[in-house]
């Protein structure tokens, strides 16, 4: 199954044999012509491009790779990115810095979907993402096309992971500065599932866990308060779990849904989130109280 | 033999299309659905090669989503159609797809509309158009009685007159034909036309 893409760097053979062709799915390749990208390189192009075809991501003396180290270092810069998945729920919820006043913060939406059934929110570098997410969905299509059945959340969670590992080990370029966390619902099945990639390309399925931003400390914030949790329940779990990191406000956080009855990625109104928030606050207070309170009585 | 035929009515576009798989002198089967629905508000109805047809069809369907998924708003009717044509444009000289499209859609802004886009790639916007042999039926008796703004149920006796048309006077006249509708509340099946039935031996 091959499918043309207009990446160079992609091995796979570019020509038009009658899989390739009814298999084309990209609108890069409506405009793309094979024939363009064979031509005879003169002596002086062959030098230039093979000095540029040293692989970035070498081995150290002692096992490391450090490029993809970096990687991971540039992706805890990233902001803060919380996964949790529900009986019949699936959240993701992000850090939203401050937008400036003069932008357009709808155009700057960091939880996507992939499909109609899978969503993606990602922490570290966002120009990278962009590039991931559109193969992502081009995958989507054609996986669609070519199988007649939409993606497992599993499957586009290794095709993900499987384009990040190429970037650690292909000549001349840099892993990609990003991990991912991919939510959705299995089609027919409709199991939900919540899975994590990261630049190494290394992928696996968790209950919630987080990324970005001092994740470490969401992360133990979850495994102390995670317990099995359906509808309304699941997003409060996930949005109290990045209100561990996140200063509170519903024009902080980006938050999205999805359930396993409807069909689509549902992003919530700042109003909405406001109002969970206060929900969170008033049940923490209330919890802050409880403790202060019988000690006084004694 | 296949017959695919269309026609813009006030704020909807109705298609109408064969049901027969055809291949040499066996019929495979009088049911097969050539109206493939592109997004929520767009339907496509092929005519031609049934490899070609799909694969074709079913290729568009999945750029036109990926094209959603990208941009966060659906194509214009008019930009699907244009894409289409720059499909077959493309393969023309090299791998030609033998289908003839009729893409029916409804936009917010431009209504309903109705775009004729044959196998080596014209395109035009109409308000009726036709495929195939029954083409000379369904076209005349269109010609006849179109109106522009007609009602769907106006239409829809324009549709039937057609279908009678041509099960009278085409010699291999399909035997079921499926209307399918668009309109501002999307793409639907509108209904069918059946003169002959799956017969199956528990039945008779």
């Amino acid at each position: 199954m091959s499918v043309i893409k207009s990446n160079k760097l992609e091995e796979e053979d570019l020509g038009e044999t009658f899989f390739g062709l009814a298999c084309r799915l990209s609108w890069d390749s409506a405009f793309y012509c094979p024939e363009n990208e064979r031509k005879v390189s003169s002596e002086k192009e062959e030098r230039e491009m093979a000095r540029y075809d040293r692989a970035i991501t070498v081995f150290s003396p002692d096992g490391h790779l450090f490029q993809v180290e970096y990687a991971l270092e540039a992706v805890r810069k990233g902001n803060a990115a919380v996964g949790v998945r529900g009986t019949d729920t699936v959240v993701l919820a992000v850090e939203k810095k401050s937008t400036p006043k003069l932008q357009d913060s709808r155009s700057a939406r960091k939880i996507v979907s992939l499909d109609n059934h899978i969503a993606l929110a990602c922490a570290g570098l966002k120009a990278d993402a962009r590039v991931l997410i559109n193969k992502a969905r081009i995958e989507c299509q054609s996986h669609r096309l070519t199988l007649e059945d939409p993606v497992t959340v599993e499957y586009i969670t290794r095709y993900i992971a499987g384009l990040q590992q190429k970037y650690t080990q292909s000549g001349g370029v840099r892993p990609f500065g990003l991990s991912t966390l991919i939510v959705g619902f299995d089609p027919y099945s409709r199991v939900p599932s919540l899975y994590q990639t990261d630049p190494s390309g290394t992928f696996s399925a968790w209950k919630a866990n987080a990324t970005g931003r001092n994740s470490n400390s969401i992360r133990e914030f979850l495994e102390k308060n995670y317990k099995e949790t359906s509808g309304q329940e699941t997003i409060k779990l996930a949005i109290r779990a990045l209100l561990e990191v996140v200063e509170s406000g519903g024009k902080n956080i980006e938050v999205a849904v999805m359930t396993r009855e409807e069909s689509g990625l549902r992003q919530l109104e700042e109003a909405e989130i406001d109002v969970i928030v206060a929900e969170i606050e008033a049940e923490k207070a209330a919890a802050e109280a409880a403790k202060k309170g019988p000690p006084k009585e004694t | 033999m296949e017959c695919v035929f269309g026609l813009v009515g006030n704020g909807f576009a109705i298609v109408a299309a064969d049901t027969s798989a055809v291949h040499s002198i066996l019929l495979h089967k009088n049911n097969e659905d050539k109206i493939m629905a592109l997004d929520s508000h767009k339907l496509i109805a092929a005519s031609g090669e049934p490899g070609d047809r799909v694969q074709f069809t079913e290729y568009v369907q999945k750029n036109v989503s990926l094209y959603q998924f990208r941009n966060g708003i659906p194509l214009t009717t008019a930009a699907a159609a244009n894409f289409t044509r720059g499909e077959l444009a493309t393969a023309l000289r090299k791998n030609p797809y033998s289908v003839n499209i009729l893409m029916a859609g409804y936009d917010k802004e431009a209504g309903a509309s109705l775009y004729y886009i044959d196998y080596i790639a014209t395109l035009h916007k109409v308000d009726k158009g036709a495929f195939g042999y029954g083409s000379y039926f369904s076209l005349s008796t269109m010609d006849r009685h179109y109106r522009s703004d007609m009602s769907v149920e106006e239409a829809i006796e324009l549709v039937d007159k057609c279908i009678l048309e041509i099960r009278s006077r085409l010699v291999i006249a399909p035997p079921n034909f499926v209307i399918k509708i668009v309109d501002k509340d999307g793409a639907r099946e509108y209904g069918w036309r059946l003169s002959v039935k799956d017969v199956t031996t528990a039945s008779v």
